[in-house]
């Protein structure tokens, strides 16, 4: 077990310090890469609290839909190979859900505000509370 | 004194384009205002004025990066085939900077060509949002499908050696940029089983522009000035271009205006048929929307490995991989639609 702060506080810290002390005395192209470094920082902060549970359902989906285990990398090698050779397709029960969950938890950590996010998003909770 | 070794390259630069421009305008013209507007590793793009008998005259040179040697590229076509394709289109009356010149050898200012500057904007979120172009938007997806179709009418017997790119060899090559980037991904591979599913017939190929989005569309207040950036024309499936305007990435997040961000398919597609282009193919423009968001993703990763392989270390080019979950919802939202 590792010493507070955690990595996430960790990370929280230093893109605080790059927006409110070093950004404001930047100009140009050193400022714009600040920002660029200041929204980087924030992907990683939210792959921290994000992706430790959704990749174990990932693991849990791909499973389900292959039929066995394996480490996530060769669970999704596995499916890209059978996408290809079409043995799984939009019509296997599972795969198109699979895939829209697994992107979105992508979305979430690195382009929240993508306005396809913001609309696919908005939609699950329209219908949510409509049901 | 050569050009060259004066201490000033724009004052060396503006020697060379006043002299070209004899050839134009015998009696000469006084250039001023060279400024150069942008540069990269294949070209670099300069506004300057010339002056002739007291009438000011706002050109562009587009010319080889230093004025040097043109680079061998990949798929861009050379700059005298640029101004030569601008010119066909011209008589097909495309809009499009009028070219005056294409320079030679002895200009010695590099490989390249000097066209008319035609004033507006190019910026797609000014376009998107500005009042300036309130007029504008609601006729912009109706005036592409009319200049597109004047564009694939350019007769083929006209045309320069250009490359042709039929829709099976631009999934095979992305195909093999996505395997040696050696990263699972279960929606582009989706991406390719049905881009082969639906490959198009390699019939009725024509002039395809291969690059016709915002940020190559010169627009003022009443609608599209001219069609720029003519370097990746290609013969191909003419439905190509009005997939490649309909990729989310170019909608600049008016998510619900197909067509740039600015109107719909169905305007887009009126204009077309209305000045004489062939019947629209619903699907097949589907195809090349899905190939064009599919490439944009793989571009994505392609700036992952120049990152990775140390080619580039900046912050910027490490992000940019992060984006190609970008281009995955939006062939979810093609491919898959969640309320379908």
């Amino acid at each position: 077990m590792q010493d507070q702060p955690a990595a996430h506080d960790l990370v929280i810290a230093v893109r605080e310090f790059i927006e409110q002390v070093a950004m404001p005395k930047l100009e140009g192209h050193a400022a714009f890469h600040a920002r660029v470094a200041a929204n980087a920082l924030a992907i990683v902060e939210r792959e921290l609290a994000i992706a430790p549970a959704e990749d174990v359902n990932e693991a849990a989906r791909l499973t389900g839909l292959l039929g066995h285990d394996g480490s996530l990398r060769e669970l999704n090698e596995a499916l890209c190979s059978k996408i290809h050779d079409g043995n799984i397709s939009l019509e296997t029960p599972g795969l198109a859900d699979h895939l829209w969950k697994t992107t979105l938890t992508k979305l979430a950590i690195d382009q929240p505000r993508y306005a396809a996010y913001r609309r696919a998003t908005a939609e699950t909770a329209g219908n949510g509370a409509a049901s | 004194m050569s050009a060259a070794a004066k201490i000033d390259p724009r004052e060396a630069l503006a020697d060379g384009l006043a002299a070209a421009l004899a050839r134009v305008w015998p009696d000469g013209a006084a250039v001023e205002g060279v400024k150069r507007l942008s540069g990269g590793a294949s070209q670099e793009t300069w506004a300057f004025d010339a002056t002739v008998g007291g009438a000011t005259h706002p050109l562009i040179l587009r010319r080889t990066p230093g004025g040097g040697e043109a680079a061998k590229r990949d798929t861009a076509v050379p700059l005298a085939t640029e101004a030569a394709l601008i010119s066909l289109a011209e008589k097909q009356d495309v809009p499009v900077p009028p070219v005056k010149l294409v320079l030679e050898r002895t200009d010695g200012i590099g490989e390249g060509f000097i066209m008319g500057r035609v004033e507006g904007e190019t910026i797609a979120r000014k376009i998107l949002r500005d009042d300036e172009f309130a007029n504008a938007r609601p006729v912009l997806a109706r005036q592409c499908g009319e200049i597109l179709a004047r564009i694939h009418r350019v007769p083929r017997s006209d045309l320069p050696e250009i490359q042709t790119s039929p829709a099976q060899s631009e999934i095979e090559k992305y195909r093999a940029i996505y395997d040696g980037m050696n990263h699972p991904h279960p929606v582009f591979e989706l991406a390719f089983r049905y881009l082969q599913d639906h490959l198009p017939t390699e019939e009725d190929m024509t002039l395809v522009h291969g690059d016709f989005r915002n940020g190559n569309l010169m627009i003022g207040a009443e609608g599209v000035r001219a069609v720029l950036d003519w370097e990746l024309a290609h013969i191909g499936d003419p439905m190509e271009d009005m997939g490649w305007i309909c990729v989310n990435s170019w909608r600049f997040g008016e998510i619900d205006k197909p067509v740039g961000g600015f109107g719909t398919r169905e305007d887009m597609f009126a204009g077309y048929e209305a000045a004489g282009g062939r019947r629209v193919d619903p699907a097949r423009v589907k195809f090349w929307e899905v190939l064009g968001t599919l490439k944009w993703g793989i571009m994505c990763m392609i700036m992952v490995s120049s990152f990775s392989s140390g080619a580039d270390r900046s912050v910027e080019r490490a992000a940019i991989g992060r984006r190609s979950s970008e281009t995955e919802i939006d062939l979810l939202n093609l491919l898959s639609p969640r309320n379908a």
